[in-house]
């Protein structure tokens, strides 16, 4: 498997407070990887950083052989790195497919009808609302079509931010099911979150930040069973 | 809350009533009662009386009627602030499509049987649609607050005027021109602005707006300053609107008319009508592609536009160059329209008008701003009478618009986007 992404010794300052300690971390192509941690672990900053806000102030950012630490958001966000942000942030004034098309800009429209055609496929709840305004939706439709919306550009990368956050456990459990479903179809998929027990369970391999540093590293499984990770993120049980 | 209750309460709109009657005798008590002779003033007490009994009159109708049920769901339909805009189904067929052509043969008509004063007040109007149009692309669409957008205007009136006395060239080849100067100056005030959001960029472009107005002041060997400077009417293939012409015949002789002075402002109002018509096309168009929707969302969310790989520097800056460039082309027509062109005319005055056109109309909506327009410049000069009172008005206007119409007068409808049935490659 090759490497998609790849954090080397990276840091990162928010003036003076350094947020991101010598991370280092890879993703591999097809698989699930999840980064875990807790409020202010420097997760959301973490994945900022790929795209450049903030800047690194030392070391490298690797997606695909190319050091993109000093490239444009727009510049990483047209070349196969998409991003389900942090808080879903879709457009509620546009309806679905409006905010669907959003998601084509760094290809085009040419594969735009088949995409789409795919999206509904995948989240059926988004045709019903395909003419809706998005912010008449509910979290996890609105968590839905974010996700939908950063698959749109046909990623090789999918960030995904948080997807459970202010969501109800049972609609966390089924986005946490469409997720297997896209990861099933070869896509990569790098997913941060508080909620471990879920993410550490899609998970092919794991990440625990605490303080901007990477504590443990590790399978899915092998985190879900360790006890430091058990005790801090699990409820201890 | 109780339903027995609901009844009409008039202990509370007595309430209401007093108070509002208190507030209007202490704001009008001074201004409408005190008149001043001289050193001494005599008491206008009857006016006052007359005015407050009024306010009362009206507060206790109004009272009284917000507790009707009627009254009730026509305030909650009024305050409900369900802000955005209206998608409706991809199929949906607008009524416009039958009042457009009717408004543009309506249009056309309009200088053969309008007299000459009607068709000026007209063609203001028309000016300050496009200026409308204009800060609707920066202000409605993406959502960057401009308030010296009056500088555009300036930029496009002026380079008739200047590029007329400095280089011989008449309307013609100005219009594009203009247009295309607004444009770069747009840019120009878009690069360093481009980091800026809401309060701040309000201010930086209040400046640039009076920085264009004072350089157009102070350089006087340039501009003439408060002096002003003539701007040349537009030529009909070579043929002048003036009374004699220097070189070739006038309009009036080479058809044989008698010469009327409303000729030039029947061909400006048929230039400008075309030109406004070709904008609202334009912009029509441009809302339905890709980077109207990219305007729009970036007016939503700018973080979720970066991160889904628009460029916002390109995005801005086209929002910005267009809606100058419209700003510029309105300029021109103002210019050929006055004849005459001074600082004075360049003020924040104009610039919060023009936000105003676009605020009333709705902001992003086409027809609401070309309404507006028309109300808020062919309405003063109706009125003349009260033209003291304009600026008072228009406060009170725009007062009543944000609480119970925030989103305008009329609310952005949009058809909602559907893939075209084999269009996939």
């Amino acid at each position: 498997m090759t490497t998609l992404l790849e954090f080397k010794d990276v840091d990162v300052h928010y003036g003076p407070i350094q947020a991101l300690k010598k991370v280092s971390l890879d993703v591999k192509e097809g698989e699930i990887a999840t980064m875990i941690g807790s409020n202010g672990a420097g997760k959301s900053t973490l994945l900022m950083s790929i795209f450049g806000q903030p800047r690194i102030s030392s070391g490298q950012i690797i997606y695909r052989g190319e050091d993109i630490s000093d490239k444009s958001a727009h510049y990483v966000a047209s070349n196969g790195l998409a991003q389900s942000p942090e808080g879903r942030r879709i457009f509620p004034g546009m309806s679905v497919e409006e905010n669907l098309l959003m998601g084509t800009i760094p290809i085009g429209m040419d594969h735009c009808d088949e995409d789409m055609q795919r999206m509904f496929e995948l989240f059926p709840r988004l045709k019903e609302r395909r003419n809706q305004r998005a912010s008449t939706m509910s979290g996890g439709e609105q968590q839905m079509l974010a996700i939908a919306r950063a698959l749109m550009s046909r990623p090789k990368l999918l960030l995904l931010d948080e997807p459970s956050l202010g969501l109800a456990p049972i609609i966390v459990k089924q986005i946490f099911q469409i997720l297997e479903d896209v990861a099933s179809t070869g896509m990569t998929i790098f997913l941060v979150e508080q909620n471990a027990n879920h993410a550490l369970k899609l998970a092919d391999r794991g990440y625990v930040m605490v303080n901007g540093e990477i504590r443990i590293t590790g399978t899915g499984e092998e985190l879900l069973v360790n006890p430091e990770v058990r005790d801090a993120y699990l409820g201890g049980h | 809350m109780s339903q027995q209750t609901k009844g009409i309460n008039i202990v509370s709109a007595l309430k209401d009533t007093v108070i509002a009657g208190l507030l209007s005798l202490i704001i009008f008590g001074p201004v409408v009662g005190v008149l001043l002779d001289g050193y001494d003033f005599t008491f206008q007490g009857a006016d006052v009386a007359f005015i407050v009994s009024i306010v009362m009159a009206g507060r206790f109708a109004i009272s009284i009627f917000s507790q009707t049920e009627f009254g009730e769901a026509f305030l909650y339909r009024q305050a409900t602030k369900d802000d955005g805009v209206v998608v409706t189904a991809p199929g949906y067929k607008s009524r416009m499509r039958f009042i457009i052509p009717i408004m543009i043969v309506v249009g056309l008509l309009v200088p053969f049987i309008a007299s000459k004063y009607v068709l000026t007040v007209v063609i203001l109007g028309l000016i300050y649609v496009l200026l409308g149009l204009g800060l609707n692309i920066v202000v409605g669409l993406a959502g960057l607050l401009d308030l010296g957008f009056v500088g555009f205007y300036a930029i496009g009136a002026y380079g008739l005027a200047l590029g007329y006395e400095n280089l011989g060239l008449g309307f013609w080849s100005m219009l594009p021109l203009a247009a295309i100067m607004a444009a770069v100056a747009g840019a120009i005030l878009g690069f360093p602005v481009l980091r800026m959001h809401g309060d701040y960029l309000a201010i930086v472009t209040l400046g640039f707006g009076e920085i264009i107005r004072l350089v157009l002041t102070n350089w006087t060997s340039f501009t003439h300053g408060p002096n002003g400077i003539s701007a040349p009417l537009p030529t009909l293939f070579g043929l002048e609107f003036k009374r004699r012409s220097r070189e070739g015949t006038p309009f009036h002789e080479f058809f044989g008319l008698p010469y009327d002075s409303a000729y030039k402002y029947i061909f400006i109002y048929l230039i400008l009508l075309l030109v406004v018509l070709a904008v609202l096309y334009i912009k029509h168009r441009l809302t339905r592609m890709p980077i109207g929707r990219a305007w729009e969302a970036l007016r939503e969310d700018e973080i979720a536009c970066r991160s889904l790989g628009l460029n916002h520097v390109l995005v801005k800056l086209s929002a910005f160059m267009l809606g100058a460039s419209t700003g510029g082309l309105a300029g021109v027509f103002f210019a050929t329209y006055q004849g005459f062109v001074n600082p004075s005319s360049f003020t924040f005055f104009e610039s919060a008008l023009i936000l105003a056109i676009v605020v009333l109309g709705g902001m992003g909506s086409t027809i609401g701003v070309v309404i507006a327009a028309f109300v808020l410049t062919v309405l003063p000069e109706m009125l003349r009478e009260f033209a003291d009172y304009r600026v008072l008005m228009f406060g009170i206007l725009m007062v009543v618009m944000m609480v119970w119409k925030p989103r305008g007068l009329v609310r952005v409808t949009r058809t909602g986007f559907a893939t075209r049935k084999g269009s996939a490659k």
